[in-house]
């Protein structure tokens, strides 16, 4: 394993761990930094890897058992003691089985509770619906005093799970099973809470993404300029809450269509928070949302469930083509309305 | 230490003037959970008039100790208990459940001083409890959690995920008072989804436990003396007690869960506790 020497981190190192694992070490370094950081999970301190940072502190990592309404009460008690708890569990349970903890023992209270929820979408697909979860940005981002992040891979996680130590309230980092490919070559790109990455210029359409979509976005937008001579801009938004609304607006205004892209249902995630953002700017805009229709997912390998579902580059590009064939009222005026 | 009678009779000062103002701050209000704030107005004045270490002044003064009133529905008798303590004018309460009131019948940590943590969905005030206790101990605090639980909220399963838990972390910072007033909104505990043997759930889930008459400071103050004797494990006090108490027409009835008093319950109610002659037993569940 690649030796972490605290403040940067490589191509290598991605390579070498897991979404997660990176995650596990990068709060273990958080830890040696600040005695106010501590771990709590329920009995998932391995598949979580939050248990590398209970190897290193043993009496800071608490394990509640199978109780993940406990989990985040506890959190929340521990936030009001003084401490600064990293609450790690399964997307679908830390969204859904304790929502009521979440919303009312740490975003009412405002305490600095980091969740960091695992297997989110269909990164355990093999897991079957029970293990999916398609809702919880949905969830999470109607929680007031709530900061929602979906990093796109280790490397973005890494800089997630260190960003949000400079935020005063809760934050949920919603990350896969820790198997993603990686996007970023390095760290050093200027990661900013609340500020998207646009990652690729582009004049014809913009495809705004999130977590593993990013990745194949920026694929798919390689692809579409090779074969169909289409200059796509890729934006990495990898904060839905706060979203970036320059970013939507410059998308707007710049390319005139939009495309979401998430590992995500199309009802209330990112699609539905840059819907928010163009129908709210008055200004005509061609917008699909390309996500998880209204549906159970099925089981399969993630990768296998990602073409399913057209999450991959190819389902991408079809998506942007459907888009530049489709008709929108022209308004060359932008500054009528805004 | 047993309690002298000085102190004996200044508490029933206390709580007789606590009860009083609990029946005008439900007036203000415009109706509260009056049974259920009643039933444990002992525990408050021997918490906050005894037991806690804490500073009217300097309401989040580090070293304090914590109260979780996990009944979070008893905010019309933890208010007034604050106010009396001196922690805000009793005056304050006039906006209680009124436009932009910093008082709700549920009340919010950041806007009453004193409340340590807001609660009202029930289930919730163990959970934060085991995390305040856990907190305190890794940073070396010799601070208190001290826990108030409803009887019909021990319904739920996240308080007994977090009994499992304050056992298992050997938790004897932590103080769980269980108000078991036998009541609920739709009828007696043990009719709507029973609940005991309630203290033997208690022992098999790893707590230590003391039953008393909770309207008996003798008795209450006995069991608390022992739950911070760090016996090992965490202590519940299972304090019987009768819903509505002091208010004789209020005692032992379901219909006073939640209720609201004219001008003539207000008089009848207040006439009643300044007789302090009520004494029906405690609840036997």
């Amino acid at each position: 394993m690649a030796e972490i020497t605290g403040t940067t981190w490589t191509c290598y190192d991605s390579n070498t761990m897991t979404q997660a694992e990176i995650y596990g070490r990068v709060l273990t370094e958080l830890g040696e930094k600040d005695p106010r950081v501590v771990g709590v999970t329920a009995d998932l301190a391995n598949s979580t890897k939050i248990g590398v940072f209970g190897k290193a502190f043993p009496d800071r990592l608490f394990n509640v058992g199978i109780a993940e309404q406990n989990l985040f009460g506890v959190a929340a008690g521990l936030a009001k003691s003084g401490l600064i708890p990293f609450a790690s569990t399964f997307a679908a349970f830390a969204s859904m089985r304790a929502a009521e903890q979440v919303r009312t023992d740490i975003c009412y209270q405002n305490l600095p509770v980091k969740i960091i929820a695992t297997h989110a979408g269909v990164a355990f697909g093999q897991a079957g619906t029970t293990h999916h979860c398609l809702e919880d940005i949905a969830i999470m981002r109607a929680f007031p005093n709530m900061t929602v992040i979906v990093p796109a891979d280790g490397i973005e996680t890494a800089n997630a799970v260190r960003a949000s130590m400079d935020i005063p309230g809760p934050v949920y980092i919603r990350v896969g099973r820790g198997f993603e490919p990686k996007f970023h070559a390095s760290e050093d790109y200027g990661f900013r809470v609340g500020k998207a990455q646009r990652f690729r210029e582009g004049t014809d359409l913009t495809i705004i993404a999130c977590g593993i979509a990013v990745l194949q976005a920026a694929e798919a937008a390689k692809l579409l300029a090779a074969s169909d001579g289409l200059s796509i801009r890729v934006v990495n938004m990898h904060t839905i809450k706060p979203i970036d609304r320059e970013e939507v607006l410059a998308a707007i205004r710049e390319t005139r269509r939009i495309l979401t892209v998430e590992e995500h249902s199309v009802i209330g995630g990112l699609g539905g928070a840059v819907a928010d953002v163009i129908a709210e700017s008055g200004k005509g805009c061609a917008f699909s949302k390309l996500g998880f229709n209204d549906e159970f997912s099925v089981v399969g390998y993630p990768e296998d469930l990602y073409s399913h579902y057209r999450l991959d580059a190819n389902g991408i590009a079809d998506a942007v083509r459907a888009i530049m064939g489709r008709d929108f009222e022209e308004d060359e005026s932008w500054e009528d309305e805004v | 230490m047993a309690l002298t009678n000085e102190e004996k009779a200044a508490f029933a000062q206390t709580a007789r003037q606590l009860r009083l103002d609990i029946i005008d701050t439900t007036v203000w209000a415009g109706g509260a959970h009056l049974g259920g704030a009643l039933s444990m107005v002992e525990m408050l004045v021997i918490l906050y008039w005894k037991y806690l270490k804490i500073d009217p002044q300097r309401p989040d003064w580090d070293e304090r100790d914590r109260l979780v009133v996990s009944k979070g529905h008893a905010g019309v008798g933890i208010a007034p208990a604050l106010a009396l303590r001196g922690y805000f004018p009793k005056e304050e309460l006039k906006s209680f459940n009124h436009f932009m009131s910093p008082f709700g019948m549920h009340l919010d940590a950041a806007k009453v001083r004193g409340v340590d943590l807001s609660t009202g969905s029930l289930g919730h005030g163990l959970p934060m409890s085991v995390g305040l206790a856990l907190g305190a101990r890794l940073q070396k605090k010799d601070w208190k959690t001290f826990c108030i639980l409803g009887d019909g909220e021990c319904d739920e399963g996240s308080v007994w995920e977090a009994a499992m838990s304050a056992a298992h972390f050997r938790l004897d910072n932590l103080v769980v008072m269980v108000d078991r007033n036998g009541l609920m909104i739709d009828g007696r505990t043990e009719d709507v989804m029973g609940l005991e043997p309630f203290e033997d759930k208690w022992k098999a889930f790893g707590f230590l436990t003391r039953k008393v008459d909770g309207h008996d400071y003798d008795e209450l103050s006995s069991a608390i003396d022992f739950a911070l004797s760090k016996p090992g494990k965490p202590v519940a006090i299972i304090a019987e007690t009768v819903k509505g108490k002091g208010v004789d027409f209020m005692e032992g009835q379901v219909k006073w869960h939640y209720g609201s008093v004219d001008s003539v319950l207000e008089a009848k109610a207040k006439a009643s506790i300044e007789a302090g002659a009520s004494d029906k037993g405690r609840n036997h569940g």
